[in-house]
């Protein structure tokens, strides 16, 4: 590696030679400048670094296909893509490294933003189209907001919290309240229902109350600093925080106001028997899973860690997470990184001396209103279910994850 | 009097201009023409009033399914292809809810099924099916799991009134409201003990 830097110690000692009258200690090598250091090489920045910067190549975490099901599939559609949680920092998820889950399986639409067009009517006073430029002269929101697969469930295949929970994502969203947007329209009082349609080939579409409409819906144009990304919906993605992933509608260009559930095909996928099942498969539960140590990293030894995770709920603000570092007899509360938002990941952490013993980790949260996150055992209680290998839980999985860590500090799946 | 009717008018023009904003318009965006709007609702919604003219049935379904190449997909009988199952394995006897997560035969609605061959049908040539296309389709995908008779023609007036197998047997969505816990009663919304 370093063969071909210039010998800069070499250099520094000629130089202080030819200087004269310093004492040998005045050319000891200074910090960072020893044989092992001789400072970083160069990366060579072309006009496109320049222009739009690229990650470290030394930094490799990457998405991966989720659910054992390849993205490009057999007919080259993109379906589930997981987010590297193991590696996450803070409560942002990069734009590149976001998951992504498209309706059906769905190739990626190339949308020139000067031609797309907004379209609300149904039952409004006022049908309206709106161009891009349009959509940027009214108020907007910038919110944090995370989005979650229904299909994100921990099994006890799974290797890694990539697998168990890499169907969820946070980022930071800008458009337009979709209550705006109705208002300059004008809601009939009939209105009960609306059915977000998304312009990917296939039109991905899917029915939400009103009442959704009218409190925190809106439609972004902004993710990260930057314009929405094509895999997230550009140019303009619907965001309905805390509901599943699916309703998210992404390249949004009709929202149809109506009186009564539609049951488009993707309502059809949500259809149960259970009234309380459909109640589990729509608002997203409380949340949390430890990212670090979790399921494929190692410890390398006893002593202090920082304890690290990420809490999110559909009902609100994270209120408090607690953490068990012995297989759950004792909770302690953990310290948040940033004030929790709602419908937003949390950052949460607890400092940790581990005794070299095996032992499991656990986190378990609860949110603004008073939502716990439960075990596995609890939700089979509650179903009078016996919990064993059998068991799935109804709705979307919110329930507690359990890392193994064994005496070698090797940490796997505690569902495994 | 020239200075106070200025006055008077600008104060008017403020007033104007609170009041745009208080009524929550902006003035923004453009009123589509009936034609656009008729052009863009592709969504069929239960009472099929966005249904176009048109009609299907059961012979000419059974052509278009090998002629479009649904059969290349789903399979020649509907069942065991690389997509979705469209027919049910389990005998007709069976309960609904044990026949499979089948959309001609599940679904709540024959609506449904003509929505999504329409927007989402065939692969790579999503949207260029005929309105006659899709009623034929769609009567020969509920004929084959013995929802419609084989004589059947399916249109505007009768797609709607088609009774589904599932009838009311499926939850209707929660009442949502912000700020609720997603089901009342739930182990969720009861704290765990405490040790």
């Amino acid at each position: 590696m370093g063969a071909k830097r210039p010998d800069r110690r070499g250099f520094l000692k000629s130089g202080a030679a030819l200087a004269g009258g310093f004492t040998v200690g005045a050319v000891a090598p200074a910090i960072g400048q020893d044989q092992e250091h001789h400072g970083p090489q160069m990366i060579h920045e072309g006009k496109d670094q320049i222009a739009y910067g690229d990650r470290s190549k030394h930094v490799t975490s990457v998405r991966i296909a989720h659910g054992g099901r390849p993205s490009p599939d057999p007919w080259g559609l993109t379906f589930h893509i997981a987010a590297p949680l193991q590696d996450s920092v803070g409560v942002i998820t990069p734009s590149s490294l976001h998951y992504i889950g498209t309706t059906r399986g769905s190739f990626l639409p190339d949308i020139d933003p000067k031609e797309h067009r907004l379209m609300i009517h149904g039952l409004v006073d006022r049908p309206l189209t709106f161009t891009m430029e349009d959509l940027k002269r009214f108020p907007s929101v910038t919110r944090l907001h995370f989005i979650e697969c229904a299909g994100n469930r921990s099994s006890r295949r799974a290797k890694n919290v990539q697998e168990t929970h890499g169907m969820t994502s946070c980022a930071e969203w800008t458009g337009v309240l979709l209550s705006t947007l109705l208002k300059e329209c004008g809601l009939k009082g009939s209105a009960t229902w609306f059915v977000a349609e998304g312009s990917e080939e296939i039109k991905g579409a899917s029915s939400m109350p009103i009442a959704k409409a009218m409190d925190d819906a809106f439609v972004a144009y902004g993710m990260n600093g930057e314009a929405v990304r094509p895999q997230q919906g550009f140019p303009l993605r619907l965001m309905v925080p805390g509901f599943e992933g699916i309703f998210h509608t992404k390249w949004l260009r009709r929202i149809k106001i109506v009186d009564r559930y539609y049951i488009n095909y993707n309502d059809f996928g949500h259809l149960d028997r259970d009234p309380k099942v459909a109640a589990l498969d729509y608002q997203i539960g409380p949340k949390s899973v430890i990212t670090f140590p979790s399921a494929g990293q190692q410890l390398p030894g006893k002593g202090f860690y920082e304890i690290s995770g990420l809490a999110w709920s559909g009902g609100g603000a994270i209120k408090l997470v607690e953490i068990s570092t012995d297989g759950g007899k004792r909770w302690n509360k953990a310290e948040f990184k940033s004030t929790p938002q709602r419908m937003a990941h949390a950052r949460f952490s607890l400092m940790w001396n581990w005794d070299g013993k095996e032992t499991e980790i656990l986190s378990r949260c609860t949110d603004e209103i008073g939502q716990v996150q439960p075990s596995r055992e609890q939700i089979a209680k509650y179903w009078n279910k016996p919990y064993d290998q059998t068991f799935s839980v109804q709705g979307l999985d919110n329930s507690i994850q359990p890392w193994k860590i064994a005496g070698d500090g090797s940490v796997t799946n505690g569902f495994a | 009097m020239a200075s106070l009717r200025v006055f008077a008018v600008a104060f008017l023009m403020c007033g104007a201009t609170v009041m745009a904003q208080q009524s929550g318009t902006f003035g923004v965006g453009r009123t589509p023409t009936a034609d656009e709007i008729k052009a863009w609702d592709i969504s069929i919604g239960p009472t099929g009033e966005e249904l176009p003219e048109g009609k299907g049935t059961v012979r000419e379904g059974a052509q278009l399914y090998r002629s479009k190449g649904c059969a290349g997909c789903h399979g020649a009988n509907a069942i065991d292809g690389k997509a979705p199952n469209l027919k049910s394995k389990a005998p007709a006897t069976a309960d609904v809810w044990a026949r499979g997560r089948i959309l001609p035969l599940r679904a709540p609605h024959a609506t449904t099924v003509w929505d999504y061959i329409n927007r989402g049908m065939p692969l790579n040539r999503e949207g260029t099916l005929t309105a006659d296309e899709v009623y034929s389709l769609t009567a020969y995908l509920l004929f084959i799991n013995d929802v419609v008779k084989e004589d059947v023609v399916l249109d505007a007036k009768t797609l709607p009134q088609v009774k589904m197998p599932i009838g009311n047997d499926y939850a209707s969505l929660p009442d949502w409201k912000p700020k609720t816990p997603r089901l009342k009663g739930y182990v969720e919304t009861t704290p765990p003990p405490k040790k």
